[in-house]
């Protein structure tokens, strides 16, 4: 459960600090002038950008506790390692190339640059789902060999981590779909843009996760 | 996003007003509607758990006196009876229904940011009630497995309902867990981005301030829950072992190997143990709330407060294992959470200083909400009590089979929190409503309800030193249990079953003051918070009419020296009613 402590104390640490800071050297049974004056509004982002950061929180959390249990589970005596098939390397390649397209797309959409939306929009999406389909090939690969879901928990594990993390990866490109049926149905940049913002948050988080989960697939 | 709530986009607010019947009280947007939704949905299960707690209680009174009670069904009347009130009643309850309710209206913003995310909640919620529901009528019945479902046995031949039943029950709480985190994203957002001009974080009631840290505790704490019901789910159904060890059963074997059952008690406990403060934090948010309104007297330590709901949130991730002291743990393990445990009742113990110190010289008024709010001091200081030494590993494990622990758990987790609940609906009916309700009516519920509870539990206690395992069908001839044991036994039943007959005054109550209640005033309490200075009550949708409301004060100014009502509204500005360090609010 070590890095699930981890991981949660710092989102712990960053929300209660925060917090503090906020209600530190406050009287509030004073009526002060300054306080009268305050918006409504904590933090400088849009809300949908404080919804989305809340639950790229969430998210931690669950990857965070299936590391933690593969951690513990690793240790029984049954556990067989796992080759990984070599497949994974160019999907990650990929899925860093579909955040580095969606990363290109954003900038042209806060640059107000329309134009740009429809080919960066294309490639983002287009790796993304390269992405997800070699995952399956490496699936497909994996039960060809005989490592079947139920013969090891190595290999459950990691049948349900990628499956979880393309659940992820899954969600988002719905989102994608709407910006990009927005984008072809003639959309201006403007309109686009922090949906795209969004994306990116996500695309670049969805990465970390799966670059974890594959450093910790390929060291164990 | 269908609008924003924020004072200075207010030409937005108009994009959602519902039209129609259904998009008006169905398919509505309105946190108001959604959070009565909730709360209806919430205490109609709550009724089907206290239905068969009464079954239990039948069989643990007057063994085998029901012919219809069976072990199986005795089991899973237990697992049901914990997981709804747990989960289906009290989270939903507090966060759906009153996190719903409240937040927009003591922050004074028209709705929840996400509108659409809100009902989307709630239609889930309904869902994953209607899935729990539904493995009562599947073969095989619902899981018996208990309320912590703990592997081997809750999919292992012998325990009831381990087919479709323990499936269902953990696709339910997923998609529970899925409403909840799409109605939480939207409290916490709220709380962070929409509140009126003028309310800063420190002059939100204690109430919002519990809802908002109980979601945070939900959000980090139910994927937990989401993780060992998906793996679980999988070790039933495609037959991994990430749980399952290897086992024979019937003679064959079950086809599993070397999995670990204390991955998922961790796993489980995890989330569990921050469940209790998901369900605890609101409730102490209310209860300061109702002591301050019906005392008329500012709270006592309102930062202390705020700093103990944050300290309890934080400190309530490394205190879980305190329920595992008998799964063989390591030894040092239980020291440091027995450590932990003791700590985080610190914080705990300083609310319930405050609280007394609240009622301490002020004006009481002991109206139901406050009868409750008094009720619950008591109930919970009882119950924490005894977690002191449940949380003591050398004192844990004698009695940690024991119904010490039951009547330990239902004082701090099941009575508190109840009493709390039934204290803000009457608390706030009149708001949500427009009408009164019969206060003689309600002091028999409180009186009768309080009494009675004691009079379940205290024996309990004593039951569970005399050594009486708690999660038996039935007991025997046990040499250990004396007579009155069982004779002590029908007593607590018979409580019971008067105390689940009790709650029909409060039913009956509500119905009939729903209809034919006096005609409520905008803020019969005289209270300070927003949601009772609305234009209209039950405030319409948007809630503040054309302007949303200013914020020049904190939720607590009661008694003000030199005002001419004994509460200042938040509302007021300084200019009209002074408060402050030159003007001495804390004068008596």
């Amino acid at each position: 459960m070590y890095i699930t402590l981890i991981l949660l104390g710092i989102i712990m640490a960053t929300v209660i600090g925060w917090i503090l800071r906020q209600t530190l050297n406050v009287q509030p049974w004073v009526s002060e002038a300054a306080d009268d004056a305050v918006s409504g509004a904590s933090l400088d982002a849009d809300t949908k950008t404080v919804g989305l950061t809340t639950f790229l929180a969430v998210a931690t959390s669950i990857f965070a506790l299936f590391i933690s249990a593969y951690t513990l589970r690793m240790d029984e005596p049954d556990w067989r390692p796992l080759t990984e098939p070599n497949l994974l390397w160019f999907n990650t390649a990929l899925l860093v190339l579909a955040s580095i397209a969606y990363h290109w797309t954003r900038n042209a959409a806060i640059g107000g640059m329309t134009e740009k939306l429809k080919p960066g929009l294309a490639i983002s999406g287009l790796l993304t789902i390269m992405f997800l389909g070699g995952q399956w090939i490496a699936w497909q690969e994996l039960m060809a060999g005989g490592y079947y879901v139920s013969y090891n928990p190595a290999n459950a594990f990691f049948y349900l981590l990628t499956a979880v993390h393309g659940i992820h990866l899954l969600g988002g490109l719905w989102v994608w779909a709407r910006s990009t049926i927005r984008v072809w149905t003639g959309a201006e940049a403007d309109s686009v843009r922090l949906s795209i913002e969004l994306c990116t948050i996500y695309w670049h988080f969805l990465l970390l996760v799966w670059i974890a989960l594959f450093g910790m697939l390929l060291s164990t | 996003m269908a609008y924003v709530s924020i004072a200075d986009r207010d030409h937005e607010i108009e994009h959602h007003d519902p039209q129609t019947f259904i998009t008006k009280y169905i398919w509505s947007q309105d946190h108001k509607v959604i959070a009565i939704q909730y709360g209806i949905t919430a205490i109609f299960v709550g009724l089907i758990a206290l239905g068969l707690s009464v079954m239990m209680r039948m069989q643990l009174g007057f063994p085998d006196a029901v012919a219809l009670i069976n072990p199986e069904n005795y089991y899973q009347f237990i697992t049901m009876h914990g997981m709804i009130m747990v989960i289906y009643l009290l989270t939903a309850l507090f966060l759906g229904g009153f996190g719903n309710y409240l937040i927009p209206l003591m922050l004074g913003s028209r709705d929840m940011v996400f509108p659409y995310m809100n009902m989307l909640s709630f239609w889930v919620y309904l869902l994953s009630v209607i899935i729990l529901l539904a493995s009562f009528f599947v073969p095989g019945g619902a899981t018996g497995a208990g309320w912590t479902l703990y592997p081997p046995q809750a999919i292992s031949p012998g325990t009831p309902g381990i087919d479709l039943g323990i499936l269902l029950m953990l696709g339910s709480l997923a998609v529970f867990i899925v409403a909840f985190t799409m109605g939480g994203l939207n409290y916490v957002t709220t709380v962070l981005q929409a509140r009126c001009r003028g309310m800063t974080l420190m002059r939100m009631p204690l109430s919002i301030w519990g809802i908002f840290m109980a979601t945070i505790l939900g959000l980090l704490a139910f994927p937990a829950l989401l993780v060992s019901a998906i793996m679980m789910i999988l070790d039933k159904t495609v037959a991994t072992s990430f749980f399952m060890p290897a086992a024979i059963a019937a003679g064959e074997s079950t086809g599993h190997t070397g999995g670990s059952p204390v991955l998922f008690q961790h796993l489980f406990w995890f989330f569990g143990h921050p469940e209790v403060y998901i369900v605890a934090l609101p409730a102490f948010g209310i209860v300061s709330d109702l002591l301050a309104t019906h005392a008329r007297k500012n709270i006592f330590g309102y930062r202390m407060m705020v700093w103990a709901i944050i300290a309890i949130g934080g400190l309530s991730f490394i205190v879980w294992a305190h329920h595992m002291y008998v799964s063989g743990m390591n030894p040092y393990f239980g020291f440091f959470f027995a450590t932990t445990t003791l700590i985080i009742a610190v914080p705990t113990a300083l609310k319930v200083y405050n609280w007394v110190l609240t009622l301490w010289q002020g004006n009481i008024h002991l109206r139901v909400p406050m009868l409750f709010a008094i009720g619950f001091v008591f109930t919970f200081t009882h119950g924490g009590l005894t977690g002191l030494f449940l949380g003591n590993v050398t004192i844990d494990l004698p009695l940690s089979d024991t119904y010490f622990v039951v009547a330990h758990f239902h004082m701090v987790m099941g009575v508190s929190p109840v009493l709390v609940v039934f204290g803000a609906i009457y608390h706030w009916f009149p708001k949500m409503t427009g009408r009164m309700y019969n206060e003689t009516l309600g002091k028999w519920h409180f009186w009768l309800t309080f009494l009675g509870t004691y009079s379940i539990y205290l024996p309990m206690h004593y039951l569970g030193f005399l050594g009486v395992p708690r999660r038996y069908f039935a007991m025997g001839n046990t040499e250990f249990m004396p007579e009155s044991a069982n004779t002590l036994n029908a007593a607590i039943s018979v409580s019971a079953f008067f105390v689940a007959v009790v709650q029909l005054i409060f039913l009956y109550n509500l119905i009939v003051s729903l209809r034919k209640g006096e005609k409520a005033d905008s803020n019969p309490w005289g209270a300070t918070t927003l949601e009772w200075q609305t234009p209209d009550t039950p405030p319409k949708h948007g809630n503040w009419g054309h302007d949303l409301p200013e914020v020049h004060r904190w939720a607590y100014d009661y008694s003000v020296p030199g005002q001419e009502l004994d509460f200042v509204a938040q509302t007021v500005p300084a200019s009209e009613a002074p408060v402050g360090r030159d003007h001495g609010v804390t004068h008596e």
